[in-house]
């Protein structure tokens, strides 16, 4: 009796993390579902704290490139890290490390203030 | 006194460029009676606007680089405020900035010339490793 109570307790908790894939919650960004599908993939190597959305290891632009000068007038590089709304995108997504994301951050400002990055819409 | 600024005005884009030289150096001369001194000043060209700025789409865009100190910046922004063609300007510090990347720079070019001076060891090891790399994923 006491094996028959276990058994079903078993296998409903196993199932829960295999479940993966596209969740039910339907509107996650692409940039997730590409995660979670390389999930399997990843737990030999990640091994971290149990999450169920494993990203590819992203590693900052300005750190590899060695680029220490990010400024408000190269608003080409500025602009691969804004998106079709004119919004600054976060660093989960772009792989940025925190510093040169406040620098980033602000350069955007600075250029969307003289009119080289737009508020909102599309940059032109 | 040793303040460095960048200014970044955009000036309306039916200016003839004869008016906007002399609009420049009206700024310029502004700048030594308080006591400072145009470093640079770079004439961007005409661009289009990321929005509208006073009904304007396009605009042409100078850049000036001025040391002194706050007053300096003071009356220029003053003056750029009343200017009628200016319809937009920007003034950011850059004394700070500047200091902490000749400082990388310095670190930089500092770790390069230790690096070279064993240079004669560290090729002779990397080709021992790179054949020894080589076989390992051949044998396997």
């Amino acid at each position: 009796m006491a094996e028959e109570t276990k058994a079903p307790e078993q296998s409903a908790s196993s199932e829960r993390p295999r479940s993966d894939g596209p969740r039910p919650g339907g509107d996650r960004p692409r940039f997730g579902g590409g995660g979670g599908g390389r999930g399997p993939g990843g737990p030999p190597r990640e091994g971290g704290g149990g999450r169920k959305f494993f990203r590819r290891k992203k590693v900052c632009k300005f750190c590899v490139e060695k680029i220490e000068d990010i400024n408000y007038k190269d608003y080409r590089t500025l602009g691969q890290f804004v998106a079709e709304s004119g919004k600054i995108v976060p660093r989960r997504l772009t792989g940025v490390c925190a510093p040169h994301q406040h620098r980033l951050s602000s350069a955007i400002k600075q250029a969307r203030n003289i009119a080289l990055l737009p508020f909102a819409g599309r940059a032109s | 006194m040793n303040r460095t600024y960048e200014l970044m005005f955009i000036v309306r884009p039916d200016m003839t460029e004869e008016d906007l030289d002399k609009l420049i150096s009206t700024l310029q001369s502004v700048v030594p009676p308080s006591g400072g001194s145009v470093l640079r000043v770079d004439k961007m060209g005409k661009r289009r606007l990321a929005y509208a700025v006073k009904r304007f789409h396009d605009g042409i865009y100078v850049l000036m680089v001025i040391e002194g100190g706050g007053p300096v910046m003071h009356e220029l922004e003053r003056r750029l405020r009343v200017t009628e063609p200016v319809i937009k300007f920007l003034t950011v510090r850059t004394d700070e900035e500047l200091k902490r990347l000749d400082k990388i720079k310095k670190l930089r070019d500092a770790k390069k010339k230790v690096s070279a001076q064993p240079a004669a060891p560290a090729p002779a090891a990397e080709p021992a490793a790179a054949p020894a790399a080589a076989e390992t994923p051949a044998t396997a």
